[in-house]
């Protein structure tokens, strides 16, 4: 056995826990989780249904922990877990997964196959099989701060032309005030008008907030590759800007998965809860809603439908905001056929929209048949969303299938249709 | 070993090897999924109503949203052998003069033709459930020995109670041992196979229902 494998059997023996060992001794082999799975449902093929994609972890967690498994991996019954088959299985945990966590609300003995395919990852990013893409941007983010490689001058910029066009100033590094903003490195560079929208809803709600030169990105390759301790190191560069500054709130950009890394993975990351709270953009945006102080000027006249992020809506719990702060700026909101936490993933969260294998590629196309179904039948061309990762992946498949739809991000519909 | 010894043995010694099994292999079986525990959540919680493991526990009961119409014969079929084989279980008057004779309780029984024919539908589901598993592609590649198994252990003891009810193919006596013996397979197999989902599909809804409902997001 190669050391590298070695290693990941051994991360995998570490991150089975009882809630794994229950799960796997509950499957029944029905197959439901398939029908939730849009890689499945696009395909048809079955080796994708969610609990297949599991099947090494779940050798490993017979193997080492139970009794009959031990016996039979003794007797040579039960064939060890090899790199070879960690290699093919790359495909089944990184391609064609996006920890959408649509399977685990299915499952009629209540598996949470999420949660287990993020721990799987673990085992997979330590043996060395974790896909390229995702291995690149990780790299990125730990060397270079974010994982488009973007450096700080290069975000000086941005502020720069944000001050500039909105008229207000953006504050870097400022102590003690009620908000650090981070931002992602994809936001920054093809939305850059968020910060501007940002700083306009803050001087008019008398929020303070500023940016932190050590720590803006917010987003976390080390969680989408499943290499806890990569994860950890990200993650601890906001915690200590946030703590040094002495913010009340960090606040998450829209990207889904940088809420996921820093609102519910990160204490877990540190191993200890954080001395300020983590808020989602949108979380306050509804409560200065809620508040009176946003108040919009005008409404868009064009139906608009509404792409849910799975890992802010349906992993991350922000439920409700979105639809609410939406009605508030839109003449006719048309929901999509499965929407909030049931919607479907635009199929490239989890790290798959890092990954730039050709198969990869095509194969989130096809997935991304289910959000073109979805977005037909509402018969509407705008759709708005709130998921920097969610918008470049959608845009890649409407460009793909060259289709008729316009895409906008809620915050900054929001900005602009607010009461000056 | 003649039809009345062989009744005699699956009443006495084959019942309390099979009885003993059971409730060790559980509890061993128990003990070393539970005890494995699971690391405390940091993040703070955020409720909402009905979000929790609790919830989960019987919300999962019901087919999620979408789920009937895209898997009709997993969910009929599903909850008509389920509710099937608990009615036979719990409400034929044998079973029941059985419990009272080892526990002392007894409830009302049903009358033995709704039993019958409960058990003809249930075989029936079994059937159909079994044909649906080799028919869909998705099912048959998820399934190995263990999970035919594990239908056979469970189609066995329903088949056999109603053939022996019926007086049917063999002497009552010969199929009453036989029905005795394949509950006691049953039995035996239950905390080993795919079969233990009957008690662990508790604290794995649970853990899911919690999972999500830490963050606010009913499962």
């Amino acid at each position: 056995m190669t050391a590298s494998l070695q290693k990941g059997i051994n991360a995998l023996k570490e991150v089975i826990d009882a809630p794994i060992a229950s799960f796997f001794s509950s499957c029944v082999h029905c197959g439901l989780c398939a029908e939730a799975c849009l890689f499945y449902t696009e395909t048809g093929d079955p080796r994708y249904t969610p609990i297949h994609k599991l099947e090494p972890l779940k050798r490993v967690y017979k193997q080492e922990y139970t009794l009959l498994g031990r016996l039979a991996k003794m007797a040579g019954l039960s064939k060890p877990v090899t790199d070879e088959e960690l290699e093919s299985w790359s495909e089944l945990v990184y391609d064609s997964c996006t920890m959408c966590g649509r399977c685990s609300m299915v499952c009629p003995v209540g598996n949470d196959l999420t949660y287990m395919i993020r721990k799987f990852r673990e085992g997979m990013a330590v043996s060395g099989h974790a896909p390229q893409g995702i291995i690149n941007a990780t790299k990125r983010t730990v060397e270079e701060g974010g994982p488009m490689g973007l450096k700080w001058p290069a975000v000086q910029n941005v502020i720069k032309h944000q001050q500039e066009d909105s008229g207000l100033y953006i504050p870097v590094d400022q102590a003690g005030v009620d908000y650090l903003v981070l931002m992602s490195s994809m936001e920054i560079v093809n939305y850059p008008e968020y910060l501007g929208s940002l700083a306009k809803i803050f001087s008019k709600a008398g929020i303070t907030w500023t940016l932190s030169s050590e720590a803006i990105e917010a987003t976390n390759a080390g969680i989408q590759i499943g290499a806890s301790d990569l994860a950890r190191e990200i993650v601890s560069r906001i915690v200590n800007a946030a703590e040094k500054l002495r913010v009340k709130n960090v606040l998450s950009p829209e990207c889904g998965h940088a809420y996921m890394a820093i609102r519910w993975e990160g204490p877990n990351l540190m191993g200890r809860p954080f001395k300020f709270e983590v808020v989602h953009v949108l979380e306050l945006l509804d409560e200065l809603r809620s508040k009176g102080v946003l108040k919009m000027k005008d409404k868009l006249k064009t139906p608009v439908t509404l792409h849910d992020p799975c890992q802010i809506v349906r992993r991350g719990g922000v439920l409700n905001a979105p639809e609410t702060l939406l009605k508030e700026v839109v003449v006719e909101f048309r929901p999509m056929t499965d929407s909030n936490k049931w919607n479907w993933c635009c199929g490239g969260g989890g790290g798959a929209s890092a990954i730039h294998e050709p198969e990869a590629e095509e194969l989130r196309f096809k997935a991304f048949k289910r959000k073109k179904t979805q977005l037909e039948e509402t018969g509407v061309n705008t759709m708005v969303t709130f998921c920097a990762n969610c918008r470049i992946t959608l845009e890649e498949g409407i460009d793909h299938y060259e289709m008729n739809t316009q895409l906008i991000g809620l915050t900054e519909l929001l900005a602009e249709h607010l009461e000056d | 070993m003649n039809e009345i010894q062989f009744l005699t043995w699956v009443r006495s010694t084959g019942l309390n090897i099979a009885l003993g099994l059971f409730v060790l292999g559980m509890l061993w079986r128990l003990i070393e999924i539970y005890s494995l525990g699971r690391k405390q959540d940091m993040a703070p919680a955020r409720s909402a109503a009905g979000a929790s493991g609790w919830h989960t526990i019987f919300r999962r009961s019901l087919p999620p949203q979408g789920m009937m119409k895209s898997s009709p014969i997993s969910y009929i079929g599903g909850y008509i052998f389920h509710v099937g084989l608990f009615v036979v279980v719990f409400f034929l008057a044998q079973h029941i003069k059985l419990v009272d004779s080892l526990l002392g309780i007894s409830w009302p029984n049903l009358p033995a033709q709704v039993i019958d024919t409960v058990a003809v539908v249930t075989l029936a589901a079994m059937v159909l459930i079994l044909a649906d598993r080799i028919n869909k592609p998705v099912k048959r590649f998820l399934s190995t020995f263990g999970d035919y198994l594990a239908w056979l252990l469970t189609f066995l003891p329903v088949l056999t109670g109603y053939l022996a009810v019926k007086h049917m193919v063999l002497p009552y006596t010969t199929m009453l041992a036989l029905h005795i013996l394949s509950v006691e397979l049953l039995l035996v197999a239950l905390p080993f196979t795919k079969l233990i989902h009957v008690f662990t599909l508790i604290g794995s809804r649970w853990y899911n229902g919690d999972i999500s409902g830490k963050r606010g997001v009913p499962v």
